[in-house]
């Protein structure tokens, strides 16, 4: 039987920054946990030539039961459903106690609850708690966008969407452009969904590593709109990402301010008020919260609330 | 005995008034009395000191069986000289039981594998040791201890006469008819030639090998012609292009980014970080880094550093370009920007080896140096560091400066990954101690941070700046988890090394190697 060492994951933990590793090659993945990004991907998919599926699959394995990668999640990337190899990586994931699984090119629902009938079977069979293994979505077509509410609601295991821009821009006839318009309906429509689903969002990674300029112009891009993280694909992403996810000092300071001015008022039975000259109602308050929160898991946070 | 950093140094080794390391500033304040070279004094107005050959220099200069004759490694593995000369001195005169006191030796030196490995060479004295030369050392083939020193003990071992040469062979880039050499303005550019300036003040004769002559007088000089009693000019001195390389390029390796990130951010978390600041570097990947990093920390905060001392690459003299650099002490140049720019920047000037780190002198720079930043093959828990023998025990690497800046500067921080392929950087002993614990203050690992426990002020320094740290024992630890606790070394009882101190003692002893056997 399968012993797992790994906590039980957590559906709406921080995953600013989610980096991809082919699970083929030992020396990368052996501790890539020392970048200190919040979520691994170890990828079967793309990254590993179709001669060698089953030496990534032994690797992964070996990695998951063996390298201690404290509270950096373990997602793993499985190959899609329109192949012969997903439902044995479906297996090795879960007898490896990863702590996710990600679904390439994902289009509905159905294929969603496909690959939840697979966890759900493998649990059972490797002796793993049903409902530990969680999933995620890889939106990669327009399909996928279009039905993306459906997706994320198709399974209580699913913690979140991402897009996928490399597939999608093909789809779409487009290529990567500095202001992002190619991908803004698309990206705007799956955080819609997302949220409506309340569930994660994550953004795609960014191609061009030389491109220091061009990738935190779409950094600053997917934080404004709202993204949760993003993928990377090299370490020296990491610090940028976390840098313009965590909350600034300004924005914590107000928050608290908030914080605290709410607290007093709603003792005083009062609703709305008023806060260095703007008007303050709940939806503030909780907005202010969440602030507060982020800003703690950031390790940002040093007040007392 | 035991010495002060836990070694056990053969009693027979104590002889001639040798002792044993007895901590880091134990000879501070002692008096040398400087040994003095034989000079054959020249009076008659003299046309020049040009002889044709390198064997007629030798017959010139008096040659005798158990001579100690010494060259500079300024060439690195470009360096022609010291084979054409050794094989001079075998071959064509016949010199047996030489010994060699070399600034360093290496992959260019070959040949001296040979006469070591035949009994000819009968002594080495180093400060690096590698490719064949280490091996033959570390397999006995040498009749009395190889003295490993480093760039500071070579010269204080000069200065107080322990190592006496009778003729030192300098190649330079150029020279004049009278012996004013440099390692720039040639066809073979070294840059620097301050390993070989106190070769050039002790040795009793001096001679200067060069490719290029050049008109008199060639100044400013490196090797002064009042030192100098001949001169050579060979067809070639080096090959220029394994003398210094092209300017290396930043890593871009993520696992060294990171520690030299984290070293920079330690290095503007402490008091030392102010206007005039001083530092060094090694030339490795993550050493080589933290220069990258460090600028934007002094930009932020407005300050520039003071100088930067010791071997010199295109990275430091970059930023000296950029105005954050005041000056720059050039001991070797690694990379053909750093010679270019020693050549045309007043602000960048060489130094000898003495000046930079002699602990017999009145004072070397290495004692006004702030931070210091190096690698490591091993460091233990006691914060031991060993760059000169490898996992199997042989010799093969060079203390250089590691000892004498890491015991001079305020703040001296080991980057190195937690592991090299299945080798644990940090362990629990390290094989060879090159540097002592005492001397090392910060250690950054692709795993994290460890800060020597008697530095409690600079521990204080990272906690108010947020910077993480854990204990090097748990590093240790995680090392072994990794890789797995090696097995000891198996030893003969010989010593084939002495490494000694910087201030003459000895800090440990390099035994011959067992060969490796399946059956136990």
């Amino acid at each position: 039987m399968t012993k797992i060492t790994r906590p039980r994951p957590s559906k709406d933990r921080l995953r600013r920054t989610m980096m991809f590793m082919n699970a083929q090659r030992p020396g990368l993945i052996k501790d890539a946990y020392i970048y200190g990004c919040d979520s691994i991907i170890l990828d079967l998919e793309d990254a590993v030539a179709v001669n060698q599926k089953d030496a990534a699959r032994f690797s992964l394995y070996h990695a998951l039961t063996e390298v201690d990668y404290g509270d950096t999640e373990v997602i793993v990337r499985i190959n899609g459903l329109d192949t012969e190899y997903w439902r044995e990586d479906v297996r090795v994931c879960v007898a490896g106690g990863a702590d996710g699984i990600r679904i390439a090119k994902c289009e509905s629902a159905d294929m969603v609850r496909q690959v939840e009938a697979a966890v759900e079977a493998a649990e059972r069979e490797f002796g793993v708690e049903v409902g530990r293994t969680l999933l995620m979505a890889a939106l990669e077509s327009p399909l996928g966008i279009m039905n993306a509410y459906e997706i994320c609601t198709a399974s209580d295991r699913m913690l979140g969407c991402a897009i996928s821009g490399g597939d999608f821009r093909q789809s779409m006839h487009v290529q990567i452009e500095p202001d992002g318009v190619e991908m803004q309906a698309a990206r705007g429509q799956m955080l819609l969904a997302a949220r409506a689903a309340g569930v994660q969002c994550l953004d795609t990674m960014y191609p061009n590593l030389d491109d220091e300029e061009g990738f935190r112009r779409e950094v600053d891009l997917v934080a404004r709109m709202g993204f949760d993280g993003k993928s990377v694909i090299n370490p020296k992403q990491i610090a940028y990402i976390h840098e313009r996810f965590a909350p600034t000092p300004k924005q914590i300071a107000h928050a608290e301010k908030i914080a605290r001015s709410c607290r007093a008022q709603s003792e005083a039975g009062i609703g709305v008020y008023v806060v260095d000259g703007k008007m303050v109602d709940p939806p503030f308050y909780k907005e202010a919260e969440r602030i507060i929160e982020l800003a703690k898991k950031c390790g940002v946070y040093h007040g007392d609330l | 005995m035991i010495n002060a950093v836990g070694r056990d140094i053969p009693d027979y080794l104590l002889t001639d008034g040798r002792e044993v390391y007895q901590g880091r500033f134990a000879k501070d304040g002692r008096v040398i009395k400087r040994d003095s070279p034989a000079c054959v004094v020249r009076e008659k107005p003299t046309a020049d000191k040009l002889v044709g050959t390198i064997r007629e220099a030798c017959e010139k200069c008096g040659v005798h069986d158990g001579m100690t004759i010494s060259f500079h490694s300024e060439f690195r593995n470009g360096d022609y000289t010291a084979s054409q000369v050794v094989k001079v001195l075998v071959e064509e005169l016949g010199v047996r039981d030489l010994r060699v006191a070399a600034t360093s030796l290496g992959d260019a030196h070959d040949l001296l594998a040979d006469y070591i490995e035949q009994g000819i060479i009968t002594h080495i004295e180093s400060s690096g040791v590698r490719g064949r030369i280490g091996e033959a050392i570390s397999h006995g083939k040498l009749k009395e201890p190889a003295i490993i020193r480093s760039h500071g003990g070579r010269p204080r071992a000069m200065m107080a006469g322990e190592v006496h040469v009778d003729v030192a062979f300098l190649a330079a880039a150029t020279s004049d008819k009278a012996g004013n050499a440099s390692g720039t303005g040639g066809k073979s550019n070294c840059g620097s030639l301050g390993f070989a300036i106190p070769d050039s003040q002790y040795a009793d004769k001096v001679v200067v090998i060069t490719d290029c002559l050049v008109d008199f007088p060639n100044v400013p000089a490196s090797i002064k012609c009042e030192d100098v009693d001949y001169v050579v000019v060979v067809d070639q001195i080096g090959d220029p292009r394994r003398i210094a390389s092209k300017e290396a390029r930043f890593t871009q390796d993520p696992r060294e980014l990171m520690m030299a990130e984290r070293a920079a951010d330690i290095i503007a978390a402490l008091p030392y970080f102010t206007d005039g600041f001083s530092f060094q570097t090694g030339a490795g990947g993550p050493s080589l880094a933290v220069n990258r990093f460090l600028e934007s920390h002094m930009r932020e905060k407005g300050i520039k550093m003071g100088f930067a001392l010791g071997g010199v690459t295109g990275a430091i003299c970059n930023l000296m370009d950029k105005g954050l650099v005041g000056k720059i002490l050039d001991t070797q140049d690694f990379d053909l920007t750093a010679i270019k720019h020693l050549e045309e920047n007043p602000n960048h000037v060489e130094m000898s080896q003495s000046e930079y780190a002699n602990p017999g002198s009145k004072g070397a720079y290495v004692n006004y140096l702030d931070y210091m930043v190096l690698s490591a093959l091993e460091i233990d828990t006691k914060f031991n560091v060993n760059v000169i023998t490898g996992s199997d025990g042989v010799v093969r690497g060079a203390p250089g400066g590691h000892p004498d800046t890491a015991a001079s500067s305020k703040c001296c921080i080991i980057v190195t990954p937690l592991v090299r392929g299945r080798m644990a950087t940090v362990c629990k002993d390290v094989t060879t101690v090159t540097t002592p614990g005492e001397c090392v203050d910060v250690l950054v690992t692709d795993y994290g941070t460890a800060v020597n426990p008697a530095r409690q002020d600079i521990i204080d320094c990272l906690d108010a700046a947020g910077i993480p740290h854990v204990s090097i024992e748990s590093l240790q630890e995680r090392a072994y988890a990794i890789v797995g606790e090696p097995d000891p070394l198996e030893w003969e009882d010989r010593v084939v090394a002495v490494v000694e101190a910087r201030d003459g003692t000895i800090l440990d002893v390099i035994r011959q190697i067992k060969p490796y056997s399946l059956d136990k």
